[in-house]
């Protein structure tokens, strides 16, 4: 099928099919790796780097390219009882990666999606930059070498029917996990799988997506059935023999450090076996986490102060005011606008705190956590602990939530350095108030905006943002600052500049990120800088549109670079029913951002008479070929959440070197009662492939909101939350 | 103090050797091995470790055990009669509610308890639900909180492939269980066989940690 010719910025979707050989793993059974390129089987090159940001749009680009030399080194084994078993190296953290990796195996070897089975992988430091789970880019980075796996094996298992039966491979079908031969009879890939090793794969191609069966198709998650009845295992629920629940005293502000400990009291308490003192504090094992956190609070500790004790947030946005760049264009006459806005800092605050199980033993270590980094957990556990790289496993647990928190190993490296003390499997947790006081943030942020505009035309956009440092020293980090010739260049800006750019063509369009360096924890919090960057452009193209005289979206339907822009633009305004007449105190308000291949438009409702609260949510989006329609909505309802909630009442503070939240009653995440509005999503299809799509609706329902409170109050938003 | 507490577990009577200031949840799951509760805050505000306690909604990590005597428990693990899940279960399912998953257990315990008290729930009902669910999963758990009460569950329409569970021996419509009633009250935290109460005292004072099963 004839794809569509990319635009603007539809540019680099559908980049041309990528070529992916296989070989065969020596197995008993058929196990077929991807393998791309016609180079042969060399194995990958040793010093791994990205593709320079030249040759790119953004991450996802650079890890479609990236993991090429590896992906041989996927493993997808058809087993002898007809299962075929995936290992993913990626986390499911509620994304939904191991349904839509389900279905793509399914979708090309004509398997029953109820016979396969995704395993996520351990750690594999080979797999160099494909065992990230991080930027949207799962499904769309595995995409064609998953497909190809997948063809290839099939086409090896209908050449050892052929043999088997002596019938022409050409006459044979697949279906339901078995190959059909014309007369009916019908053999499972199972009792294939053995002599599909001596087969040749030549010129299997995976399917044109006019024969897709499974993929698009609406699906129900893989594990719902696991999730309601209690069975799916998170990390402190695996049961390791021995693992004792361990809890960590921690300072009083951030990053303080331990001056003195009398323990006494705490030892002596029941079920308690050990305290060790680790760098970020006292950490007390026990029998049962009951017991250990009464001990805990039995510690006599004193505290040196932390790097930040003199900071509160009015110091940060000084600081931050005095680190952006000043804004440089001209201004128009009266015919310009400046605004600034501010962001506060954002807890990640997964319902799952911080937890790792360790057993380092016998010159060896065992680690079991959520981890979107693994490599980068495993290679920093073993110089923790004073182990070979080789000699630590990460065993990679489901999460329950991430939002970019489980790309660091706080957990499993005070979990290892605990076992290597003590001697014994520890099971390590943080308490929420732990993640709270001393988890990591989306950074607070100061930006200033400058947009000029004559007769119908803007311009100029001049967008300087100042942020503290995103910590971007996940091994991810890493590789983006790999291929550079700058060696002082952070991977903050290079990612900054990988991920943003204006949507719209606005005359003279500049940006740029400049860091506030702090110790403060902070990392990537889902849409990264785009969750901050583009709500606050959003909110000066509505004012834009106002001063120009034009409606909200026939300003961004003419101002928009992409086609598929204009498309979910439009969808948006007729689902939504835009211009509508609302009650006073009630607005719509509308968002729109493209990012990851993919593009989404949000209209909101918001009723602001008390306690401002969504009543309607209508996002559209084209995110190219969808895998999963279900999950792919359920990705959307979860962003509208995120952006509802950053907009109007989530955020941390800190006072004196300290965070003043300390758990959800009084870090005001959505909850219910933010959730009474209808909900509507619509997918405008395409046959692009796969764009990134988990993180891409929180920067417009953000901005959707905040363009709402607008229109509703009168008041526009410069700071965020809203109420805080 | 350790003490000898015994109470029913989703049917099956247990006994925890603890202090009687333990929460149940600590309890459920560091000495009798039960995960689906799940910890969240410890404070009670989050309520992912929500169970019934005699029926009645309870935050497990706020409950001492000490007020557990002889009371029976049900769990996330306890509300499926075998392989028939619970309709609320069912429901769960076929809306697709979970996402990470973590806080579902809870949220479908709070949903039965409801849907015990208020056979059909309003919106305002729903919305003063105080479960947490970081992943934004809210609007779902709605629709199949609705679709509970109005015993409309079970997707019998849809293709085998499509809700096959990964747990192997599940039957292949688990979700016909509409003969449990229109939210009416199920068949839970009831022990499976008459089992006598607990007649000696079981505040007894024992020395050293561990638990024993009765």
């Amino acid at each position: 099928m004839a794809r569509p010719k990319p635009v603007a910025q539809d540019r680099g979707r559908g980049l041309g099919r990528r070529k992916f050989l296989t070989f065969l793993v020596a197995a008993p059974t058929l196990t077929v790796a991807a393998k791309w390129g016609l180079d042969g089987f060399a194995p990958a090159t040793a010093v791994p780097s990205l593709p320079s940001l030249a040759d790119v749009g953004d991450l996802g680009d650079a890890l479609i390219i990236g993991i090429k030399p590896t992906s041989h080194l996927m493993v997808l084994e058809i087993t002898e009882d007809n299962r075929m078993r995936f290992e993913l190296p990626r986390v499911e953290v509620g994304q939904g990666i191991t349904t839509s990796m389900a279905m793509i195996v399914a979708e090309e070897l004509d398997a029953r999606l109820g016979d396969v089975d995704i395993q996520l992988s351990d750690s594999r430091p080979e797999l160099q930059f494909n065992q990230f789970t991080a930027a949207s880019t799962g499904v769309r980075v595995l995409w064609e070498p998953v497909r190809q796996m997948a063809a290839d094996a099939r086409a090896r298992l209908v050449a050892a029917a052929a043999k088997r039966w002596d019938v022409p491979a050409g006459q044979l079908t697949t279906r339901d996990s078995h190959v059909w031969a014309p007369d009916g009879r019908s053999l499972s890939y199972g009792s294939l799988s053995a002599d599909a090793r001596e087969e040749s794969a030549a010129g299997a191609e995976p399917k044109e997506s006019s024969e897709f069966k499974v993929i698009g198709k609406p699906t129900t998650r893989l594990d719902a059935y696991n999730i309601v009845t209690g069975k799916a295992l998170y990390t402190m629920d695996l049961p390791i023999e021995g693992a004792l629940p361990t809890v960590v005293a921690r300072p009083p502000t951030i990053k303080g450090t331990v001056a003195s400990v009398d323990d006494q009291e705490a030892k002596a308490m029941p079920g308690v076996v050990a305290v060790t003192r680790i760098p970020s504090g006292i950490a007390v094992s026990a029998e049962t986490f009951y017991d250990a956190l009464r001990a805990r609070d039995a510690l006599k500790i004193t505290w040196h102060a932390g790097p930040n004790d003199n900071l509160s947030d009015s110091d940060i946005r000084s600081q931050l005011k005095g680190t952006v760049e000043p804004l440089a264009a001209p201004k128009v006459r009266d015919s310009y606008l400046d605004v600034t806005f501010d962001f506060a800092f954002v807890n990640h605050a997964p319902m799952e705190v911080e937890n790792a199980i360790a057993h380092v033993r016998d010159g060896k270590a065992d680690v079991w956590m959520p981890s979107q980094a693994p490599i980068y957990a495993q290679q920093t556990i073993a110089e923790a602990v004073g182990l070979p790289e080789e000699a630590v496993r990460v065993h990679v647990n489901r999460a329950g939530g991430s939002f970019g928190r489980k790309l660091f190993l706080d957990a499993g490296l005070e979990a290892a350095r605990v076992s290597r003390v003590i001697g014994r499997p520890v099971k390590l947790m943080w308490t929420r108030q732990d993640d709270m006081k001393h988890g990591r943030m989306r950074p607070r942020s100061h930006h200033t905006i400058r947009a000029s505009y004559t007769a119908g035309e803007v311009m100029s956009f001049e967008h300087r943002m100042a942020g503290v440092v995103v910590d971007f020293t996940h091994g991810l980090g890493e590789a983006l600052t790999s291929n550079t010739d700058d060696p002082n260049e952070f991977p903050s800006a290079i990612y900054f500049n990988m991920s943003q750019a204006n949507p719209y063509n606005l005359g003279l369009a500049q940006q740029s990120m400049k860091d506030l360096i702090l110790k403060i924890p902070t990392g990537s919090w889902r849409s990264v800088y785009s969750g901050v960057m583009r709500t606050a452009e959003e909110v000066v193209m509505d004012e834009l549109a106002e001063r120009m005289g034009e409606d909200a979206i026939t300003f961004r339907k003419r101002m928009v670079k992409a086609n598929s822009g204009k498309a979910v633009l439009a969808k948006a305004a007729e689902a939504a029913n835009w211009g509508r007449g609302m009650p006073s105190g009630h607005a719509q308000g509308v968002g729109y951002h493209s990012e990851y291949r993919s593009h989404v438009a949000c209209i909101v409702e918001l009723d602001a008479s008390d306690h401002p609260h969504v009543t309607k949510a209508v996002l559209v989006a084209d995110v190219g070929q969808v895998v999963n329609p279900r999950g792919l909505e359920a990705q959307m309802l979860g962003s509208t959440m995120d952006g509802i909630a950053t907009a109007l009442r989530a955020g941390v503070h800190i006072d004196n070197g300290a965070v003043r939240e300390s758990s959800y009653g009084d870090f005001l995440w959505t909850k219910h009662h933010d959730a009474k509005f209808e909900f509507e999503f619509h997918s405008i299809s395409t046959t692009w492939e796969p764009g990134g799509a988990g993180e891409l609706a929180v920067p417009a329902v953000c901005a959707a909101v905040a363009n709402a409170y607008a229109r509703a109050t009168g008041t526009r938003p410069r700071s965020f939350p809203i109420s805080f | 103090m350790q003490r000898k507490f015994k109470f029913f577990v989703n049917g099956e009577r247990v006994e925890v050797d603890g202090d009687g200031d333990m929460p149940l949840l600590w309890a459920l799951r560091d000495k009798l091995g039960i995960t689906g509760p799940k910890y969240g805050c410890g404070s009670g505000i989050c309520r992912a470790c929500t169970c019934h306690l005699d029926g009645e909604e309870v935050q497990t990590c706020q409950v001492p055990l000490s007020e557990c005597r002889n009371k029976r428990v049900t769990t996330i693990e306890g509300l499926a009669d075998g392989d028939q899940l619970h309709p609320v279960q069912q429901a769960w399912i076929d809306a697709d509610v979970g996402q990470c998953g973590f806080c579902q257990p809870g949220q479908i315990m709070t949903a039965v308890a409801l849907l015990e008290r208020t056979s059909e729930p309003s919106d305002a009902d729903i919305a003063a639900i105080e479960n947490m669910c970081r992943c934004g999963t809210y609007v779902r758990i709605r629709e199949a909180i609705k679709a509970a009460a109005a015993g409309d569950v079970g997707t019998p329409d849809d293709p085998p492939d499509n809700d096959k569970p990964d747990k192997p021996g599940k039957p292949d419509n688990p979700g016909k269980s509409q003969d449990r009633g229109k939210g009416g009250k199920p068949d839970v935290g009831e022990p499976e066989e008459s089992v006598e109460e607990p007649s000696e005292p079981d505040d007894s004072v024992i020395g050293g940690i561990g638990s024993s099963v009765g």
